[in-house]
């Protein structure tokens, strides 16, 4: 009804790895409850590779189903790859976002961000600001 | 997958109904003159526009030479603001309003804001009541025009207009009132309200879209926003929209026809509807006033889910509703009707309005009672703000 594609509907209607994982590595969560969207993404990283992600969001439909598809993009990749699932990546594995609602995909990437950081602060190395250093 | 298919969002528009659409089909074709010509065929559509007006201002209260045909609710209410405020400038620079009016009002107020104007926005309070008191304390010497509406739009309270009418002629000020949601909803009497100006559109009372009228009572200088003919008394440039007219004059006679018995029935899914939804919805609560709302009007807040996938989820289910969340617009600000009326901007973003009307049926509500609570519960899970013992 709001011009969201069939692949935007499947993932709001029918999400995937919707949940929390109880004692995740990581727990990324960004937005702000007043302006309507807040998204939470846990991750499981096993041998430097997220092995499991789940989310909870509280926004639009297309929060709902860029949260579901980010899960599904990084599970089975290294955080340096999964830093790199970039929103307009989200998007397009949705085979596009409306344009005003480009910024919930990039509460995505975000909340990725995020929960990356989270991980790796908890395990005693410095947050990436910009994402993994040449080397890393 | 479900084919029933409910549409409850008749604030913001209503089907043309078969008799007006009707009334209207012969004077795309037949009946096509313009009313200015001179011959026989443009006498008739002259005629149907001045029938027309009778009707319109029959159900107001008003005479026929009070009634200016228009483009719909948008133009009627900017034609009152800016046109009061450009004939009595010189006799002040000061408009009292509400903040919880329509934009087509709040944006001609902002506009003139910039033209050295000040505006007065009157707060509400939790049900969305403007206080006369408080329009009375707002009047300075240099008030020149009251625009409050009639019922909101969004949470349909029904305003004090009759009391605020009366304060607005006691200091000798224009009154004028958006009645876009009120006609065929509540009775309007321009005399007993004390109404100088009012506003009304089609669309919203089973008409066509496109067409509106502005009733300006008999005396009152308003400046005229459309030039380039003589039509509407000189006041409203434009061949007429014959079709329309007609249509407006039909679904206005059917909208005061039996207005009571209809509304009443109307009133009673309205309340089941309530009732049903709070008594099966935790952590849900109603927009609005509890008495002093229309008939057809249901808003409730959801806690902890956003009011655009709620909205999708319905239309998955074949239900059309609508939403205080902005979400849909390009900007994020919740309802600032709701924000208005105390209501925390986290809650307002899980406002669902749900708008009745004629065609709905007892099944439609039950419908909507059998599928609303799975929906906010299915989004409740998938959100983080859930606490876990409502889950
Ligand atoms: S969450 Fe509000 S626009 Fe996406």
């Amino acid at each position: 009804m709001t011009g969201y594609s069939d692949r935007v509907m499947d993932h709001f209607m029918n999400p995937r790895n919707m949940g929390e994982i109880a004692d995740a590595d990581g727990v990324g969560e960004v937005g702000n409850p007043a302006c309507g969207d807040i998204m939470k993404i846990c991750i499981r990283v096993e041998g430097g590779r997220i092995t499991d992600a789940k989310f909870k969001t509280f926004g639009c439909g297309a929060a709902i189903a860029s949260s579901s598809m980010a899960t599904e993009m990084i599970v089975g990749k290294t955080l340096k790859e999964a830093w790199g699932v970039t929103n307009r990546a989200v998007a397009e594995a949705l085979e596009g976002l409306p344009p005003q609602k480009l910024h919930c995909s990039v509460l995505a990437e975000e909340c990725i961000h995020a929960a990356i950081n989270d991980c790796r602060t908890k395990n005693g190395l410095p947050a990436w600001a910009e994402g993994p250093e040449a080397g890393e | 997958m479900v084919t029933r298919q409910v549409y409850l969002d008749h604030a913001a528009t209503t089907p043309t109904h078969p008799e007006v659409v009707d009334a209207m089909l012969p004077f795309f074709s037949e009946k096509f003159g313009n009313p200015s010509s001179l011959y026989s065929r443009a006498r008739e559509a002259r005629k149907a526009v001045e029938e027309a007006r009778i009707k319109v201002a029959t159900a107001l209260g008003a005479s026929p030479e009070e009634i200016y045909f228009t483009s719909g609710g948008t133009e009627s209410d900017n034609w009152a603001i800016k046109g009061i405020a450009a004939a009595h400038r010189k006799k002040g620079n000061h408009i009292i309003t509400s903040s919880i009016e329509h934009h087509a009002v709040i944006d001609p107020c902002r506009h003139l804001e910039k033209q050295g104007f000040s505006v007065t926005y009157l707060p509400v309070d939790e049900y969305g009541r403007v206080d006369p008191a408080a329009v009375a304390a707002a009047i300075t010497p240099e008030t020149i025009l009251i625009s409050v509406m009639t019922a909101n739009n969004e949470i349909g309270t029904i305003q004090p207009i009759a009391e605020i009418g009366k304060i607005a002629r006691e200091h000798d000020i224009f009154f004028h009132t958006d009645a876009v949601q009120a006609i065929g909803a509540i009775p309007i009497d321009v005399d007993a309200l004390s109404v100088d100006l009012l506003s009304l559109s089609a669309h919203k009372f089973y008409g066509p879209k496109g067409i509106g009228a502005l009733y300006i009572r008999k005396g009152t200088r308003a400046e005229t926003l459309m030039h380039g003919g003589g039509q509407e008394r000189r006041r409203r440039a434009g061949t007429e929209n014959v079709p329309g007219i007609v249509g407006l004059g039909e679904a206005i006679e059917h909208a005061v026809t039996d207005l009571e018995g209809r509304t009443r029935r109307i009133a009673a899914m309205r309340d089941r509807l309530i009732a049903g939804i709070l008594d099966t919805i935790p952590k849900s609560r109603l927009n609005g006033h509890p008495t002093q709302r229309l008939a057809n009007n249901v808003n409730i807040a959801f806690r902890y889910v956003e009011g655009e996938s709620i909205l999708l989820m319905l239309d998955y289910f074949g239900i059309a509703a609508s939403t205080g969340s902005a979400c849909t617009s390009a900007t994020l600000d919740p309802s600032h009707v709701l924000l208005a009326c105390g209501l925390p901007a986290e809650h307002a973003h899980g406002s669902l309005r749900l708008t009745l009307g004629e065609e709905n049926t007892e099944e439609d509500i039950d419908y909507v009672l059998e599928v609303l609570p799975g929906i906010i519960e299915r989004l409740r899970s998938m959100s983080p703000l859930t606490p876990t013992d409502t889950r």
